[in-house]
């Protein structure tokens, strides 16, 4: 219990004395670092702890002064939303923070949130979702340390509010350990609502128009699904006398009682997770720096949206609130792979990639079944690894070549070797046999067959394939070898290679050890949460062949050129038509001048580009939530 | 499992003999169809032989790897396949193949072998589909990815519960083989658009090896063609390689009646073909199962 | 009975022919000739062929360009000259951009004479130029370098 108490609050205390260290230096850099080793030591004790205990945990049952703490903060940051909504001239967004935060007020104030039961829960989930916050949380704020000195060096434009971002960062830390430990209601709506501004004053941290106003997209959209989360709090606490999350689960599995909170509580996980028609807030906040991106728009915030479908799994089994989360969850896997072959901005198309993934998460939540949720634990747990190292070395190259363009990613491997390398290691982990997306993705396919979701088969097996194509273009313009290239300076600060290689290790190490986490973490939550035991999903034997795999791919490079040793090839021109001006680069043409030559991926705008495929699929994900929304509280009411 | 070890030694012995005369066939029963005589149905091996005695010039120092790994891998797959392995880690690990060829093309740089090695990725969005829903129609049936159990699963073959199925991966059988209409990455034909594709800049015994690739490849395509056929009598593996070799022959037919044809059609097409055949195939047999 | 010589690919070059000789090479294509009864085939890679044929003149535009290609050929290899305008300028000898036959700028090892060269005299000159690969392989093994 202490650990879990410091987990929360000693990031906060950590925010406040960073917002005071103005000096950009080595003492603030080596007190982050010092932060980072406290935090990854409290979450690897409570780890082991909780691991050899064997048990879940379940504390505090009187909380009235923190209850009282956090109504303050509510109103607080209800004042701040209404003060930047008044500032800004976006009035929705204050009208949508009053709204909600009003609803929980008057709950609070009418005692009828007094009900009896456990705030705080440490169970196998709690595990995974505490070592994905600590461990890819801190690294990414090591990250941070040198990525924002070279931000700043580059942009010299934008003021810098350095103190404020790592305490931002800290701040949101914070928030996501408070999240993943509360099992009360209110408790988890205050530390989403915490999210959603970190967010949303991360977002807009350069201060330019177009910061400006994606920050304030995502925060009306957060809002939103934080109004639909306030509903559903008052709806538990007045009409079924709950407000713990694992009562009202167990209350609405198998039956209808509880359909209109889980379906309004499913609401606020899918804008959290930006799925489709919300995916635009998770677009727009690209604008920010990329430990942002990396943190909280791909490894944790987003992840909590689909950490509450997971929670809720059981109750949406079999209904209409797990109708509609499986059919957004799907259609949103699909489309937005077929969004991101369009996409030559690096940080859009991970931005679609994680949208997708999330969908994939959502449609397996919303499944229900153990199955299904294995595969989306799973997913959520390599998604968050990989994506995250993509982010990051994204974030490396920009500051290298000055662009984060996959066009102009083109022959980084001669370029810039190592970075190259790691984002090579990274997008194999993201599609490739026999990486832990690939394992993931196949268990969901598994698990929708056996469900027979015959729609989400189908999404799966569309949206694969295309996610196979831009994956594939990406790395097809990394490995491409240019003659004569010069390698460039390479400006990535040791931080971020510390975290950049960390990550990688960690990606494959989670590779070789699933099936270990499987069978303490997972198999355990889910018989807990299912009361069944289902056999292995993914078999032993099929295990060891991924880990044969994984030893060729290893072992080939080695092999090859041991066997190639001291045999010399003759090297060539590339074929031109035998126009090569010679230096692989440019041809000469019919009058004789040299013309260069460039190799431009396919982006097939006509076809999958955001003017064909955006409006089309906002309006249906739109109307499948609306419709099915209506039918579903109109029915229970 | 000794039937599956020694299903994996005679796949890893024969595959390229099977492979080379399948290949040979097909140009001799190509040249016929065209009122040619043909070369003789050993040619491949003669080609073969001849790219090993070729000296090998490169565009870069990774290619030749980047190919060894195409080859390694459609190899595991086909033994993975013979050996009685879980179908879906077999197609992912046929994809992990066509990454590795794709990746080799890429890395020359050079504008025939990019513009194939994109063309080779918009052949793998349009055929993925389909190929998955091969291994999810055969656990519906059979309850089972595993190939071994499959083949035992019954005495009806499982091409009578998924003929929709079994149509759309002929379907893409045409992509797989590199033949017309849909060869537009690279083809064994002569003079195309885009001079030899994907393989443009590779030569001597990588080319060899790319060859050797496709032919492991094709045996292993024809396998899943059979796997359709097979039921637990013996007979049934002779019925099976007939359908084999009507298929093939169905294959070289369309091969030479159909002119190429632009990705955009190629995609939605063979979108639509996995849509109708395949998905509606699958539906009908949730609801029987 | 394994040799290189029963998998000759090859490669046409048109010069600056007049395309006489070029229909004439494709019909040895064609179901009348049919060359690729003895393997042959017409690839357009130069990386993948192992005869070089080459119709028309070499000019000053063409010249590099013909080099670049014999360049990216693999050992071993042979050249063929069809047309009297390949061997030796043929009736545009004389033209202030004609340099003269394919043997200006490279080894020529087979002449095909004609104008323009018959189907069957070039389907013989192939042939010839197919069992000069032989011999050439075994002096590339022996250790022939480049």
């Amino acid at each position: 219990m202490p650990v879990i108490a410091f987990l929360i609050c000693f990031p906060f205390f950590a925010a406040a004395i960073l917002s005071f260290m103005k000096k950009h230096g080595k003492t603030r850099k080596y007190f982050i670092f010092t932060c980072c080793i406290l935090i990854v030591a409290a979450v690897l004790y409570f780890v082991t702890d909780a691991l050899l205990s064997g048990k879940n945990a379940t504390y505090l049952t009187e909380t009235h002064a923190v209850d009282t703490l956090m109504l303050v903060a509510e109103i607080g940051i209800m004042g701040l939303v209404i003060y930047y909504g008044v500032r800004y001239k976006k009035y929705y967004v204050a009208l949508l923070s009053a709204a909600q935060t009003g609803l929980i007020v008057w709950l609070e104030l009418s005692g009828g949130s007094e009900i009896e039961g456990m705030h705080i829960v440490a169970d196998k989930l709690t595990i995974i979702m505490c070592l994905i916050i600590g461990v890819i949380g801190t690294l990414i704020c090591v990250y941070a340390v040198g990525y924002m000195k070279d931000y700043h060096a580059h942009h010299t434009d934008f003021k810098d509010r350095r103190p404020f971002f790592f305490a931002m960062l800290f701040v949101f830390l914070g928030a996501m350990f408070g999240l993943v430990f509360s099992s009360n209601l209110t408790w988890i709506y205050f530390f989403w609502e915490i999210t959603s501004i970190c967010s949303f004053l991360l977002i807009g941290y350069n201060k330019s128009q177009e910061a400006i106003n994606n920050s304030f997209k995502a925060l009306w959209m957060n809002l939103l699904g934080g109004l639909g989360f306030a509903v559903a709090i008052v709806y538990c606490a007045k009409q079924l006398h709950v407000v713990e999350l694992e009562k009202l689960v167990t209350m609405g599995t198998g039956t209808e009682i509880a359909l209109i909170p889980v379906i309004l509580l499913a609401f606020a996980g899918l804008t959290k997770s930006a799925q489709m028609p919300f995916s635009g807030w998770l677009l727009g906040a690209m604008v920010a720096p990329t430990p942002t991106s990396a943190l909280l728009h791909s490894a944790t915030m987003v992840k909590a949206g689909v950490y509450l479908l997971i929670r809720l799994a059981p109750a949406l089994s079999g209904n209409l609130a797990g109708m509609m989360v499986t059919t957004v969850g799907g259609f949103t896997f699909f489309i937005t792979s077929l969004l991101a072959i369009s996409q030559s901005d690096g940080k859009k198309v991970l931005a679609y990639s994680t949208i997708s993934n999330l969908g994939l998460i959502t449609a397996c939540a919303g499944v229900g079944l153990h199955e299904a949720v294995w595969a989306g634990v799973l997913l959520m747990m390599f998604h968050a690894v990989s994506k995250s190292l993509m982010f990051l070395s994204v974030g490396a190259v920009e500051n290298s070549i000055g662009s984060r363009n996959i066009e102009d990613m083109h022959g980084l491997i001669v370029k810039l070797p190592e970075l190259a390398f790691i984002m090579i290691v990274g997008i194999a982990g993201m599609f490739l046999a026999p990486f832990g997306m690939l394992i993931s993705k196949w268990a969901a396919l598994k698990a929708f067959v056996d469900s027979n979701s015959v729609l989400l088969v189908i999404f799966v097996v569309f949206g694969s394939s295309s996610t196979l194509f831009y994956w594939t273009k990406w790395l097809g313009k990394l490995v491409a070898m240019i003659h004569n290239s010069e390698r460039l300076p390479n400006t990535t600060k040791g931080s971020e290679w510390f975290s950049l290689i960390s990550q990688a290790f960690i990606m494959i190490a989670l590779c070789i050890s699933f099936p270990v986490a499987s069978l303490y973490l997972v198999e355990p939550f889910l018989g807990d949460m299912f009361h069944n035991e289902v056999p292995a999903i993914i078999s032993s034997g099929n295990v060891n062949i991924m880990l044969m795999m994984l030893c060729m791919i290893v072992i080939l490079p080695i092999a090859v050129r041991l066997l190639t040793f001291g045999k010399k090839k003759k090297v060539v021109m590339s074929y031109m038509g035998g126009g090569n001006a010679g230096n692989d680069r440019s041809f000469v043409d019919s009058f004789g001048d040299k013309k260069g030559m460039y190799l431009a991926n396919w982006y097939m705008e006509d076809y999958f580009g955001e003017k064909k495929l955006l409006m089309p699929s906002l309006v249906l994900a739109a109307a499948a939530i609306i419709i099915l929304m209506v039918i579903a509280i109109g029915g229970a009411l | 499992m000794n039937a599956s070890v020694i299903s994996v030694i005679l796949y890893l012995l024969l595959g390229p003999v099977v492979g080379g005369l399948l290949a040979g066939s097909d140009r001799k029963i190509t040249a016929r169809m065209q009122g040619r005589q043909g070369p003789s149905v050993l040619q491949p091996f003669y080609d073969l032989f001849k790219l090993f005695n070729k000296q090998a010039v490169v565009v870069n120092n990774v290619q030749d790897f980047l190919v060894w790994g195409f080859l390694v891998f459609i190899v595991f797959t086909g033994c993975l396949f013979f050996s009685g392995g879980d179908l879906l880690l077999v197609f992912f690990a046929l994809t992990l193949a066509g990454i590795f060829f794709i990746m080799s093309a890429c890395s020359a740089n050079s504008p025939y072998s990019s513009m194939g090695a994109q063309r080779e990725l918009m052949q793998m969005m349009a055929y993925e589909p389909m190929v998955l829903l091969v291994g999810i129609g055969f656990y519906i049936v059979t309850g089972s990815f595993a190939v071994k159990d499959i083949i035992v699963f019954s005495n009806i073959p499982a091409i009578v519960y998924m003929p929709g199925i079994f149509l759309g991966f002929l379907w893409i059988l045409v992509i797989k083989f590199r033949k017309s209409p849909f060869d537009l990455s690279t083809t064994h034909h002569a003079h195309q658009e885009m001079v030899k594709g994907l393989t443009t800049e590779l030569s001597g015994n990588i080319l060899a090896l790319v060859e050797l690739s496709h032919w492991y490849e094709n045996v292993f395509l024809l396998g899943i063609v059979g796997l359709f056929v097979m039921t637990s009598d013996w007979w049934s593996g002779l019925i099976a390689v007939a359908v084999c070799i009507l298929s093939y022959f169905l294959e070289i037919l369309v091969d030479n009646t159909f002119p190429r044809v632009k990705w955009e059609v190629m995609l939605k097409s063979t979108w639509i073909v996995t849509l109708i055949a395949g998905v509606i195939n699958i539906m009908i047999l949730t609801l029987i199962k | 009975m394994l040799k290189v010589s029963k998998s000759p690919w090859l490669l046409h070059y048109d010069g600056s022919s007049c395309n006489g000789c070029d229909i004439e090479v494709l019909a040895c294509l064609t179901p009348v000739y049919d060359v690729e009864r003895f393997g042959i085939i017409n690839t357009g890679n130069p990386k993948h062929a192992d005869i070089f044929l080459i119709t028309g003149g070499i000019n000053a535009q063409n010249e590099p360009v013909v080099k670049q290609i014999y360049a990216q050929m693999p050992n071993p290899k042979v050249v063929v000259a069809v047309g009297i305008c390949a061997c030796n300028g043929g009736i545009f000898k004389d033209c202030y951009n004609i340099l003269g036959g394919v043997d200006k700028v490279l080894p020529v090892d087979i002449y095909v004479p004609g104008c323009a060269a018959r189907p069957e005299a070039i389907m013989d000159g192939v042939v010839q130029a197919v069992a000069l690969l032989d011999e050439k392989r075994k002096k590339f093994r022996k250790g022939a370098t480049e």
